[in-house]
This record gives structure tokens, C-alpha cells and sequence, in this order.
């Protein structure tokens, strides 16, 4: 804001709390705050999105939807540039392939998938598992694994209650020290069953299930917030039962079934007097207090272009990892890391998702692919960070390996044989005789954080108000690619088991490099991290900036390295987690959470 | 569409030169009628393309007859009105690259896997791409690329498809030949595949190819079914049944 005109800046009165960011975890944190009594504004970037927008039949548009990415942040408005080491000029996302970053009320959250983890207590404490489980020397010396500075136990119950409050439909594999068949048994504790049942499995699932017992593991049915049953959460809201309607994942759900802040939080939230939100209104800056170790508000331009200052005692920056760490990048606050020097935090860590995938003919299965729900698949966790001996195959980290059953538009779904035309009467042949023979299977798995890999500001390339876009480098390193390969051998005895009339493979290899023409998953994490250790990380173990301590930054950011499962979990635990120190112990006396080491 | 400029010489022109596809091509969608009162849309030779031109409108449409043709499988491209699919979403926001990052500088010369990275929009892809094509076509052929006959037309998409045409040569820079057929195959299948809302997709004739069940949405009791073709056709967001 420094060098900006601010002439015409308008300024509106103070509230306690403004929320940057209306997904996830700005809905949770608004829930929270208003139940402690706080008056809070939230200000969302995109438009408003009501029941209106996911009656039937409006979502079932796969063009509009699946494919023109309605539902996404505009790379007009604000976009990412991306490298893959420092000898290489970034470039521009100009439309988007790599991921899908949500925009408007709800987030990412209102058209995620729905297939809802937890970290195992070992991923939050990865470091600590590292340094007794491996030689010294064996870990790259430019890996910079570090723990998240919370604990499984420290997490558990607000795990719990986000289940609850998205429904979350499967089959426990861990209560209180027990292990239940058919669920994974390879999960921390859990103090509570499931909420419902799992979904009705599908072909391929059970497919999967026969193929991965005869192998001795242990398959069990992915977690899923689209419900299997009606469900009431805690908020007072309803859910209904998934009906599998094959627009889920990119699309927001028809049908009252997917957990989604709309679904689960807002409603409620939106009754509160003391809760508002203004759309369109995407927050630029920060700013700083003068006294050094607080921020006194936010600067937005709203949807006419008018600049606002919004003052607040307590910013909750809820934005989503890519657009938290530009904002406390452009607002100054923090050091922002130099990879070269070593020095600085913002940005540093960055991790991102590493993936592969087979895909299986079966000339006599009929696997009615537009028959699906994002939530819906079988999966295992015999191959996670602490369940074999890693070191032995050279890497540290673990995957999962999973099936589900679709894609379900039909752009998407058309399949045809390698090698054959991809146009003309021999592909038209093939899309119809191969549409619906199809199953897959994917494997997604954690990514290390290396010294080389972070997020900072572009040199050139601005959004249209002028502000530098923020700038990913990153790329594939050997120890993630070795673990890759490693589960794209497991799934080939999979493939084994299943015997497909012929399959076909994607995986990573050593050697090569990060490709963002290509989808790949919106879980980014990083660039925000916390920890117990302000040189290291950004936040402390509570989500509160170390630099400023009424400035708490929510989001994936945190993750000092990325987990093999779906971030979505962890995210709101920690939101409710930093919600309760800040309810129960910063409002009775604000100042630090914890000591500067 | 209602706004276009009504002109009757291009209307006649469009439907003369329409009849010069094979016959086969677009007879074909007469054996495809809904079942269902869906509103009618008009036949393909009465259409007023809103962005193309009458030279571009013949290239799209003997290009798309080619990249998805009527034949043994069932109707083509032309029959599910691909042509309209494409130019309505091209004189749209689509088009105009709404929603797209196109602040330059703009480096034509990256890598593939660095993503698009050219200065055009989709609307400007086609325009260059098929004044291109058919500048290509004239140097080697003596004709448009609509004028000539099946077999050189399909080795000219064969040739864009592997970029082997020099368009920068052709006086049309930044765009690969292989980059605008990926365009046109994209959304040609698109137009194949997506709701009749979008324009094309008549009478649902490339979810039934498939077998897809277009905005049924609904399919609780048949998760179990395993192996079962589902017996319904498919519905489209205006209710029109197949
Ligand atoms: C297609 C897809 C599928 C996914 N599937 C899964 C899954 O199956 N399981 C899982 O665990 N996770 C999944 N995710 C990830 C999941 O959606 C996110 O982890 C989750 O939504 C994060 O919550 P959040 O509050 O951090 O961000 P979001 O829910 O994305 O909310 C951030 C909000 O901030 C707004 N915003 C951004 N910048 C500004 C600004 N400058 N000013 C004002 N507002 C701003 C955005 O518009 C957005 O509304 C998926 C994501 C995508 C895109
Ligand atoms: S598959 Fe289920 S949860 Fe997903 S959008 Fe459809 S009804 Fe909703």
C-alpha cells in the first residue's frame, strides 16, 4: 500500500475480525468467531453462490462446469507463473491446467471433490519420525522436512467434530486402539466410529477390493463428505444421501449431498447479526500497525474498483495457500525467503502433490462410468511413510493407491487404444465401443519440501491492477519420483490380479521434470508454515503470524510438507484448533501464543 | 443468433456450398429425431454463423465432417451441429479468452509443458488458423481447403495434426499448425459431446454414440447393478429425451 495513491481510498468503520476469504476455513473461522461474541465481516474475492446456483438441473453441464471451469478463480483477475528451477524464465497459468484454485462464496470447497483424510500422527510429526528412522546422511541435505509443531493427539477431537459437521461417510479401521476389519487399519486412533456408513460400493471398487486382498493388503472404502445417508451436523444442517450423479468434483453438488461450506456452515453462519460478507471484494493488503507486532486491517478494491481500508482488531487471512502467501508477500509482512542466502520464511516450503495413474481396459465389464460420486472409491494404506521400510527402496514418504469409478461426463470419458487416430471414423469407432470399459487406478502421495522449491513475487508479470503475481518454482526431485515408482509397481500386481484386456500408464520417472500442461491436483501446499521456530516457519503451532500477533493465517499454507492424503481434513482441524487458542486463551489476552524461542 | 445481419446472398451461398459435403454426412440426421417436443433447431444450411465468415463457415464445416464423420458408428459432427457449437462459442466469452491471463509479455517460443503461452484468443486461433490452412491449401492445391476433395482434405488435417505446415511461412506468426488443429479438434469434440444447450450435440446423437446419459443425474439404485447396461437414453438440461 505504500507507494499507492491512497487519496481516494474510502475508510469504513472497525470490526472485531475481518475474514480475507469465504471457503473452508473462513466459514469455520466465522462460525467460531461470532460464537465468542466477535462482530465479523468476511470479504470474498469472486460472487455469491446460494442453493440457487446448484439446483437441478444447472450443475449436469459438464462444458460449463467440468470443462470452462466456471466455478474457478479467473486467471484474468489474478493468476500464478511457474518455473521449475531458477535458471528458467516463469510463465503464466493462462488459463488453468495444472490445478483448479476455487474462487466465490465457498471456495474450493463448494465444487472439491469430497474425499476427506486425516494425517497420519506420523506425516504431522515427520521430521521427528525421520530422524529415528533413517541413517544420518540419508535424507538429501537440501530436503527441508520439518514437523508441524501439533500433535495427532493435539488434533484429534477437531477432526472429530469436522467429520461430524461434514457428514463424513466410511468405515473406521482405528477406534481408540482397536482395528476394525475393512476399514485402514493403518490411521491414528480415532475416538468415534464414522459418522454414517460408507457410500454402496461400486464395480470397480469391489474389483479392486478382490484384487488387493489376494495381495495381502488392506483395502477399505475412501473416507467421502458426499454422505451416504441424511445427516444432521452440528450446526443444525441437512445433508441427503449421494445419488452418484456424475458432476462432483469441479461441480457444486445438486443434490444437498456434498459437504460443502454452503452445505454444512453458512446457512447457519449467514443467520448470525454479527456475521456479514461482501462479495467481489478481493483484499490487496494487509496493513501493518504502527506499533510493530499487530496489523490494523485490510485494504480491498471492491466490484466497482473502489479502494476500501476495512479496520479490524483481528485479521484472518482464509484465502487459500497461493493467494495467503501473495498477500503476505505484497503486504510486507514477514520475511520473505531467499533460497540462496537461506534466510526468510514466506514462501518457503512450498510442496505440491506427486501423482500417477493406470488405466484398464475390460472388454467384458460395463461400468456405466457416468454412474459415480467424487467421493466414492476403494483404496489402501499399505504403502504410507511409516507402514514399510522406505529407506530400503531409497525415498522417504509413502502413497495411497485407489480406485473410482468414472470420470463422469463424457468429454472426459472418452478412451481409445494408444496408438490409434484420435479423429475420424477409427477414433469414433473406438470412443463408442471403449466408453464404459474403463477403471482406473491412482496413486497420490507426499512431496517432500526442498530448499529450491518456494513461492515468491513475479519480476514481470502483474495482475491487471499492476501488483506482481506470485511466482511458483518447483519441480520433481528423486527421492518423491523413486517412491512413485515404487507404488506404480504395486499397482502393476494389482493390474496383474485384475487382468485387463490392456492397460495403459502414467507415471513420473526419475529424471524427469514438473509439467504443469497437465492436471495434476489442487492440493498446494506450503509457502505459510508453521512450527515452533519463528526462523523456520511463519506461524507458530497455533496459525498466529509470529510478526504479528492478531494476524492468523488459515489454509494448506501451514503444511511444512505435503501429506499422501487429501489436505481438506487437516485444514479445518487446524482451523478449529487455532479457533479454540484463540477463543479460549489470544481474546482473554491478546499477545503472542507462544514464546520466540 | 437472432441479432445476426440477415443477408440473403450469404444465405444462399451457405446453403449452395453445404450441399457440396457429402450427401451422406448430413442426410443422416434425418434418421435421428428426438422423441421428445424439444424446441427444433433449425437445419444446419439456415444457421447464420455469428463469427465466421462464409469462407471460414465452409472451412469448419468440411473440416469437422472429416474429425467427426457420419458413417457405420452413426451421425458425424455436421449432424449434431459441431459448426454451431463452434462458432456460438467463439463469438462468446470463450472466444474472447474472458476469463484468461493475457497480460503479455507473451513467450511463443516455450515449451510444450509450460501451457498455452500465445498472444491469441481462441477467436484469433480460428481467424489466423484457417487463413493459414487455406493459404496452405492454395499454394499446394490451387484451392481452399473446402474445395477440395476427401482424400487431399484429410491429408491436409493429418499434416496439421503433426504441424508439418509452416504457417509462419504463410505470413501468419505465432501459431503452430499443430496448436490450432488441437483447438479444433477440442472443440469439435466438445461440440460432439456437450448439452444441446451449447448448440451442438443435436437430438443428444453423441451422448447416444456413447451411451452416456447426458443430465439424468441420478443413479443411486444402480450403483450395485454391476455389469448392467443401463437401459434409459439420455435427458438434456432442456428436458429433451433420447
Ligand atoms: C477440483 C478440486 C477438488 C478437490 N478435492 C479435494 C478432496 O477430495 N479432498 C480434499 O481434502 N481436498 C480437495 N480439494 C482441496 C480443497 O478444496 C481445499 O483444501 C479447501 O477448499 C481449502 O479451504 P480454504 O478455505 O483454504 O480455501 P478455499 O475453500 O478455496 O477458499 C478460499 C477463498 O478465498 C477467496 N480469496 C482468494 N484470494 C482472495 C483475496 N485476495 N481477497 C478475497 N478473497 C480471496 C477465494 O475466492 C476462495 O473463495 C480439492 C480442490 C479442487 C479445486
Ligand atoms: S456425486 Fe453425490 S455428492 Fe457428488 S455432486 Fe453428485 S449427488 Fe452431490
Amino acid at each position: 500500500m505504500n507507494d499507492k495513491d491512497n487519496s481516494a481510498m474510502k475508510t469504513l468503520p472497525s470490526v472485531d475480525a475481518v475474514i480475507i476469504g469465504l471457503g473452508w476455513t473462513g466459514s469455520i473461522m466465522g462460525m467460531e468467531l461470532t460464537d465468542a461474541g466477535l462482530n465479523v465481516v468476511a470479504l470474498e474475492r469472486g460472487g455469491d453462490r446460494t442453493k440457487e446456483d446448484f439446483l437441478y438441473p444447472k450443475p449436469a453441464d459438464e462444458l460449463k462446469y467440468g470443462v470452462r471451469l466456471e466455478m474457478m478463480q479467473r486467471p484474468k483477475q489474478s493468476t500464478v507463473t511457474i518455473r521449475r528451477n531458477a535458471d528458467e524464465e516463469a510463465l503464466p497459468q493462462r488459463h488453468w491446467t495444472t490445478f483448479h484454485p476455487g474462487d466465490g462464496v465457498g471456495g474450493a470447497g463448494s465444487h472439491w471433490t469430497g474425499v476427506l483424510y486425516r494425517a497420519t500422527p506420523t506425516e504431522l510429526s515427520l521430521k521427528s519420525f525421520a530422524d529415528r528412522t533413517f541413517e544420518p546422511g540419508f535424507l538429501p541435505e537440501d530436503m527441508t522436512i520439518q514437523d508441524y509443531g501439533v500433535t495427532y493427539e493435539e488434533l484429534e477431537p477437531h477432526y472429530d467434530f469436522f467429520e461430524k459437521v461434514a457428514g463424513l461417510s466410511g468405515q473406521a479401521g482405528n477406534v481408540q486402539g482397536e482395528i476394525i476389519d475393512g476399514g485402514n487399519p493403518f490411521e491414528g486412533p480415532r475416538q468415534n466410529p464414522f459418522p454414517l456408513p460408507p457410500l454402496p460400493r461400486t464395480l470397480t471398487d469391489t474389483l479392486f477390493t478382490e484384487a488387493t486382498k489376494k495381495l495381502g493388503w488392506h483395502p477399505y472404502p475412501y473416507p467421502s463428505a458426499n454422505v451416504s445417508g441424511a445427516w444432521t451436523n452440528p450446526y443444525g444442517m441437512q445433508l441427503g444421501p449421494c445419488n452418484f450423479c456424475g458432476f462432483c468434483s469441479n461441480y457444486g453438488c445438486l443434490n444437498y449431498s456434498k459437504a460443502s461450506p454452503q452445505t454444512c456452515v453458512l446457512d447457519a453462519l449467514k443467520q448470525r447479526e454479527t456475521f456479514s460478507y461482501r462479495t467481489h471484494c478481493e483484499v490487496t493488503r494487509i496493513v501493518k500497525s504502527d506499533d510493530g507486532e499487530t496489523v490494523k486491517g485490510v485494504v480491498y478494491r471492491d466490484g466497482e474498483g473502489q479502494e476500501t481500508f476495512q479496520p479490524a482488531g483481528m485479521v484472518i487471512l482464509a484465502s487459500f495457500p497461493l493467494s495467503n502467501v501473495r498477500i503476505l508477500l505484497l503486504s510486507e509482512i514477514g520475511k520473505p525467503y531467499d533460497p540462496v542466502a537461506n534466510t526468510g520464511v514466506v514462501g518457503r516450503n512450498f510442496s505440491y502433490q506427486i501423482t500417477g495413474s493406470i488405466d484398464m481396459y475390460f472388454k467384458d465389464h460395463q461400468f456405466n462410468p457416468f454412474i459415480s460420486a467424487g467421493g466414492s472409491g476403494q483404496v489402501i494404506d499399505d504403502f504410507s511413510p511409516d507402514t514399510f521400510d522406505t529407506a530400503s527402496h531409497g525415498f522417504i514418504g509413502g502413497s495411497y493407491i485407489y480406485t473410482t469409478q468414472g470420470p463422469g461426463g463424457a468429454i472426459g470419458a472418452i478412451r481409445t487404444p494408444p496408438g490409434s487416430a484420435s479423429w475420424g471414423s477409427e477414433w469414433k469407432k473406438n470412443a463408442s465401443e471403449h466408453y464404459g470399459h474403463h477403471m482406473m487406478l491412482g496413486t497420490t502421495g507426499t512431496n517432500m519440501s526442498y530448499r529450491d522449491v518456494y513461492l515468491d513475487l513475479d519480476p514481470t508479470y502483474t495482475d491487471p491492477h499492476g501488483d506482481p503475481l506470485l511466482r511458483m518454482t518447483y519441480d520433481w526431485k528423486d527421492n518423491d519420483m523413486r517412491m512413485t515408482q515404487f507404488m506404480a509397481e504395486r499397482m502393476r500386481e494389482i493390474v496383474a490380479e485384475l487382468k485387463p484386456d490392456y492397460h495403459t500408464e502414467s507415471f513420473k520417472q526419475v529424471g524427469d521434470h514438473f509439467d504443469p500442461s497437465h492436471y495434476q491436483s489442487t492440493h498446494l501446499t506450503g509457502g505459510a508454515i508453521m512450527g515452533t521456530d519463528p526462523k523456520t516457519s511463519v506461524l507458530n503451532r497455533y496459525l498466529q503470524h509470529w510478526d504479528a500477533h492478531n494476524l492468523f493465517v488459515m489454509g494448506a499454507s501451514a503444511f511444512p510438507q505435503n501429506m499422501q492424503h487429501n489436505p481438506t481434513g487437516t485444514v479445518a482441524a487446524l482451523t478449529y484448533w487455532s479457533a479454540k487458542h484463540i477463543r479460549e486463551r489470544y481474546l482473554k489476552a491478546p499477545g503472542p501464543l507462544m514464546e520466540k524461542a | 443468433m437472432t441479432d445476426a445481419p440477415r443477408n440473403r446472398q450469404r444465405r444462399a451461398f451457405m446453403r449452395n456450398s453445404l450441399l457440396s459435403i457429402p450427401a451422406v454426412s448430413v442426410g443422416s440426421s434425418l434418421a435421428f429425431r428426438a422423441s421428445a417436443a424439444a424446441p427444433e433447431a433449425p437445419p444446419l444450411h439456415d444457421y447464420y454463423p455469428t463469427f465466421f465468415t462464409s469462407e471460414e463457415w465452409q472451412f469448419i464445416l468440411s473440416a469437422t465432417d472429416l474429425l467427426i464423420p457420419a458413417d457405420d458408428t452413426g451421425p458425424g459432427a455436421l449432424d449434431a451441429h459441431v459448426p454451431v457449437f463452434i462458432d456460438r462459442e467463439l463469438a462468446g466469452g470463450y472466444g474472447q479468452a474472458e476469463h484468461w491471463y493475457m497480460q503479455g509479455p507473451f513467450r511463443t517460443d516455450a515449451p510444450a509443458e509450460m501451457g498455452y503461452q500465445l498472444p491469441h484468443t481462441p477467436a484469433a486461433v480460428y481467424r489466423l488458423g484457417i487463413r493459414a490452412t487455406d493459404a496452405h491449401c492454395r499454394r499446394h492445391f490451387s484451392k481452399p481447403f473446402a474445395a477440395l476433395d476427401k482424400a487431399t482434405r484429410t491429408e491436409v488435417l493429418s499434416a496439421l495434426e503433426k504441424g508439418t505446415p509452416d504457417f509462419n511461412a504463410l505470413g501468419i506468426a505465432n501459431l503452430p499448425s499443430s496448436t490450432f488443429f488441437a483447438f479444433l479438434l477440442q472443440n469439435t469434440r466438445e461440440g460432439f459431446l456437450s448439452d444441446p444447450i451449447h448448440g451442438g450435440n443435436r437430438h443428444m446423437v453423441g451422448w447416444k454414440m456413447l451411451g452416456f446419459t447426458g443430465a439424468r443425474a441420478s443413479f443411486r439404485e444402480w450403483v450395485d447393478q454391476y455389469d448392467q447396461p443401463y437401459p434409459l437414453g439420455p435427458v438434456s438440461l432442456n428436458g429433451e429425451r433420447g
